[in-house]
C-alpha cells in the first residue's frame, strides 16, 4: 500500500466524506421535510430509513473513488458468493447495481450508448450494456469507479455474465474468477454442491492471491453470519407486506433493497434492516399503508423499470392499487436458511446454488402461487423484460396458469429494466389502464 | 330528430367512428372517418355534425375510446378499447368467447367470460406486421385495392411463403418475387398466412375460450376469416358492424353510467 494513496483515502473518506455524508442525512432526517413533488394525497410519506439508504449507497461509491492500492477491489455479480471476499477485506463492487442506480438516474442511454458504439449489440442485457459503456467512457454518476483487481462472475443468474465479465478481465487485464452453478431441474443434487463447494475452495486461494491476504476462516464465519441475519432480516420485511393495508410498497422494495445486494455480510447492514423493520413494524401499528385507500393488490414478477418507478408507483397509487410483493426482491431473503455455520462451504455452495433464476420457470411460478395466496394478491403483472431473458422465459404459461388455477388476471407488460427504449409510454398507459378496468 | 340516449366515440390509429345508442343500447346511429392528423379538430366536428341530429347533446353522455381516447375533450371519461370492445361484442351476443380484433394498426385478443367480464388480453401494437397495415401496404405495391386482395389470395392454388417479419422488408421481398415471376395469387395467399400465423401465436397464448369471435376492418376479408377458421380449427362469428364494436361498447358504458 502507497502511503500518499491511503492518505487521500483516510482524509477523503474515513475523516471528510463519511463526516459530512452522516452530518447530512442527520440534518435531512430532523427537518422531515416531505419532497415537494411527493404524492402525499394517494401515497404514504416517504420512509425516514431513505436518508439512511442514501447515505449508505454515497459512502459506498465515495469509498469506491479513493480505494484502489488500499483495500482490494473486486468486481462481482449479484449472486457471487461475495461473504468469501468480504472475509478477506475486498471492496465489493456490484456493476448491476451501479447500473441499476444509473437506470434510475436516467442516464442509461447515454452511457450504454458508449457500448454500442463500440459494436456491442442491442440485444445484450441493459445492465452489461450499461456497464461495459461505464468501463470504456469512465462515465458514471458516482464520481468514478475503482478499477478491480479481481472479477468474480457466477452463473446461477445468467449466461451473459459469462461473456461479459470476460470482456472485462480482458479490458483491465485482471483474474476473473468464475463459479459455475449446475442449472437445478429437480431436486438439488449433492454432487452439484460438491462441484460448487470445489469452486468456492479454489476461489478462497486466487482470492487469497490477488489480495496478497490470508483467509481466516473465523473471519468467514463471522461475515457469513452478517449475511444470513441481513437476508432474514429482509425476508422479515418483506412478509411485513401481507398485511392489509401492505406497510411498504414493492417500489420501496426496490429502492430498500440495495445494501442487501452489495452490503452483505456486513453490520451496518444488519443495523440498517433493523430500523427499517422498526419504521415498518409501527406503520402497521399506526394502520399506515404505502398507498393511501389500498383497494387492490398486486404481485409483480422480473426486474423493476429503473427509470419508471416514480410514474408506476403513482400510477398504481392513483388507483388505490399497491403493489405488495415481488418475486424478485423476495428472492433477496429466500437464501439465508440455507446458510450453516458449522458447514460454512457447503451451505454457502447451497446456497449460491439456490436463487431463483438457477431453478426452472415451474419453480417461479409455483412460488408465485403460493404468494399469491400468502400476501392476498388480486392481480399479477409479469414484466417482461427484453434484457433479462432467463427471468423472463415462461412468463406466458406462468400467466395462464396463474389465471386459470389461481383465478387473478394477470398482465404481460413488455419493457426494459434499464432501457427506456425499449419502453412505450402510450403502449403501456394502454395495458395498465384495461388491466385496472379488469381487476373492478 | 335521432333518439340518441349515450355516445361512444373510437379514435382509432387508423379510423375514428362514432356511435349512438338508445336507451335500450340499440345502435341509432354511426359514423366513421379516416383518422385526421388533428384528432381534437377531428373530433370537435363529429360533434358538429351530430349536434344538427340531436338537440340536447350537452346530456348526452358521452365516453371515449381507442388510442386517441383522451384528446376527446367532449367525452366524460375515457376507457381503454379492451373493455369497450367486450362490451360491445357482449352485448351483441350475450354471450363471451375469444374475441380476436384485427385493426389498422394494431390488433388484440380478448377473453370475455359468460357475464361479459374481460378475463384475459394481449396486444400487438408494436409491430405492424400483426395488423391490417400489413395488408394494405404490401396490396397497395401490388397495384390492388385492399378489398380485393382477399379473393385473389383465395384463387391461388399454392402459397408463396413470405419469410420476412417485418411489414418494410416483406415488402421489399414481395418486390423481388414479383420480379422473378411469381405468381401474385400465391404471393397473396402468402402474405395472409404470415399475418394469420401472428394473430394465431396470440391467440395461443391466452386462455382460449370458444367460441372465436372476430371484429376489426379486415372482417371483410374472406381470406382472412377462412385461414383463421382452418388454423384454430374453430367456426368465427362475427358481429354486424365489424369495425364499430369499440365505440358501440363506449356508448354502452357511456349509457351505464348514466342510469
Ligand atoms: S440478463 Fe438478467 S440476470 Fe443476467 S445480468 Fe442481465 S438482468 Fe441480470
Amino acid at each position: 500500500m502507497k502511503i500518499g494513496q491511503y492518505l487521500k483515502y483516510y482524509l477523503n473518506v474515513k475523516l471528510i466524506g463519511n463526516n459530512f455524508l452522516r452530518y447530512q442525512r442527520i440534518k435531512a432526517s430532523s427537518k422531515k421535510i416531505i419532497p415537494l413533488k411527493w404524492r402525499t394525497d394517494i401515497l404514504a410519506p416517504p420512509l425516514k430509513i431513505d436518508a439512511k439508504t442514501k447515505e449508505l449507497i454515497a459512502k459506498h461509491y465515495l469509498e469506491g473513488q479513493f480505494v484502489s492500492g488500499v483495500r482490494p477491489v473486486a468486481w462481482v455479480t449479484s449472486g457471487a458468493p461475495v461473504e468469501i471476499l468480504k472475509a478477506l477485506d475486498y471492496y465489493v463492487l456490484y456493476p448491476e447495481n451501479h447500473a441499476a442506480l444509473c437506470g434510475a438516474r436516467r442516464k442509461v442511454v447515454d452511457i450504454s450508448s458508449e457500448a454500442e458504439k463500440a459494436g456491442y449489440s442491442r440485444d445484450i442485457c441493459s445492465y452489461a450494456r450499461t456497464d461495459l459503456g461505464a468501463t470504456l467512457s469512465k462515465k458514471t454518476p458516482v464520481g468514478r469507479l475503482p478499477k478491480p483487481d479481481l472479477l468474480l462472475a457466477c452463473t446461477n443468474i445468467c449466461q451473459t455474465v459469462l461473456s461479459w465479465y470476460r470482456v472485462l478481465a480482458h479490458y483491465y487485464n485482471v483474474p476473473l474468477a468464475l463459479i459455475d452453478t449446475p442449472f437445478i431441474y429437480g431436486e438439488l443434487r449433492d454432487h452439484d454442491v460438491e462441484y460448487v463447494k470445489k469452486q468456492l475452495e479454489d476461489l478462497i486461494t486466487i482470492a487469497e492471491r490477488v489480495s496478497k491476504r490470508k483467509f481466516n476462516y473465523n473471519n468467514f464465519i463471522r461475515v457469513a453470519k452478517y449475511s444470513k441475519e441481513a437476508t432474514e432480516l429482509w425476508l422479515e420485511i418483506m412478509k411485513c407486506c401481507k398485511h392489509k393495508p401492505a406497510p411498504i410498497s414493492v417500489f420501496d422494495q426496490f429502492i430498500q433493497m440495495a445494501p442487501i445486494v452489495e452490503m452483505r455480510g456486513q453490520k451496518i447492514t444488519i443495523d440498517f434492516y433493523w430500523a427499517m423493520l422498526k419504521e415498518i413494524k409501527k406503520r402497521i401499528s399506526d394502520g399506515i399503508g404505502a398507498v393511501k385507500n389500498e383497494k387492490k393488490r398486486l404481485l409483480w414478477d422480473n426486474l423493476p423499470i429503473w427509470y419508471k418507478i416514480r410514474y408506476l408507483s403513482e400510477y398504481f397509487g392513483e388507483r388505490g392499487i399497491s403493489i405488495v410483493a415481488s418475486t424478485y426482491t423476495n428472492a433477496w431473503g429466500e437464501l439465508a436458511s440455507l446458510i450453516d455455520y458449522s458447514n460454512p462451504l457447503e451451505s454457502m455452495a447451497k446456497t449460491y446454488l439456490n436463487p431463483i433464476l438457477n431453478h426452472g420457470p415451474k419453480y417461479k411460478l409455483n412460488k408465485m402461487k403460493k404468494m399469491i395466496d400468502e400476501y392476498h394478491i388480486d392481480g399479477v403483472i409479469l414484466h417482461s423484460d427484453r434484457s433479462c431473458k432467463p427471468y423472463s422465459i415462461g412468463q406466458i404459461d406462468q400467466r395462464n396458469t396463474i389465471s386459470k388455477e389461481c383465478g387473478v388476471p394477470s398482465l404481460l407488460l413488455e419493457a426494459d429494466h434499464n432501457d427506456p427504449r425499449a419502453y412505450a409510454d402510450l403502449q403501456v398507459e394502454t395495458r395498465l389502464a384495461a388491466f385496472v378496468e379488469m381487476l373492478k | 330528430m335521432l333518439r340518441i340516449a349515450a355516445l361512444g366515440i373510437d379514435v382509432g390509429s387508423t379510423t375514428v367512428k362514432i356511435v349512438g345508442v338508445n336507451d335500450t343500447g340499440g345502435i341509432t346511429w354511426h359514423h366513421l372517418e379516416q383518422t385526421e392528423p388533428s384528432i381534437e379538430k377531428q373530433t370537435a366536428r363529429f360533434f358538429d355534425i351530430i349536434k344538427e341530429k340531436i338537440e340536447n347533446l350537452k346530456d348526452i353522455p358521452v365516453i371515449a375510446t381507442g388510442y386517441g381516447r383522451n384528446l376527446v375533450k367532449e367525452a366524460i371519461r375515457s376507457v381503454t378499447e379492451i373493455t369497450c370492445h367486450a362490451k360491445g361484442i357482449y352485448k351483441e351476443f350475450g354471450h363471451g368467447g375469444t374475441l380476436v380484433d384485427i385493426g389498422g394498426q394494431d390488433s388484440k385478443v380478448i377473453v370475455i367470460d359468460s357475464e361479459g367480464k374481460v378475463i384475459d388480453f394481449v396486444m400487438n401494437d408494436k409491430c405492424a406486421a400483426g395488423s391490417g397495415r400489413f395488408l394494405e401496404n404490401t396490396a397497395t405495391r401490388l397495384g390492388y385495392k385492399i378489398n380485393e386482395i382477399g379473393d385473389l389470395a383465395m384463387k391461388a392454388d399454392i402459397e408463396v411463403p413470405i419469410s420476412s417479419t417485418c411489414t418494410v422488408f416483406a415488402e421489399s421481398e414481395i418486390i423481388s418475387m414479383i420480379a422473378s415471376g411469381k405468381d401474385t395469387s400465391s404471393i397473396l395467399k402468402g402474405l395472409h398466412k404470415s399475418l394469420i400465423k401472428r394473430i394465431v401465436a396470440m391467440i395461443r397464448s391466452v386462455n382460449f375460450m370458444p367460441p372465436l369471435l372476430l371484429s376489426g376492418g379486415v372482417v371483410n376479408n374472406i381470406a382472412i376469416r377462412k385461414m383463421i377458421e382452418e388454423e384454430m380449427g374453430e367456426k368465427l362469428i362475427m358481429p354486424t358492424y365489424p369495425q364499430l364494436m369499440g365505440a358501440y361498447g363506449a356508448a354502452l358504458i357511456a349509457l351505464d353510467e348514466n342510469k
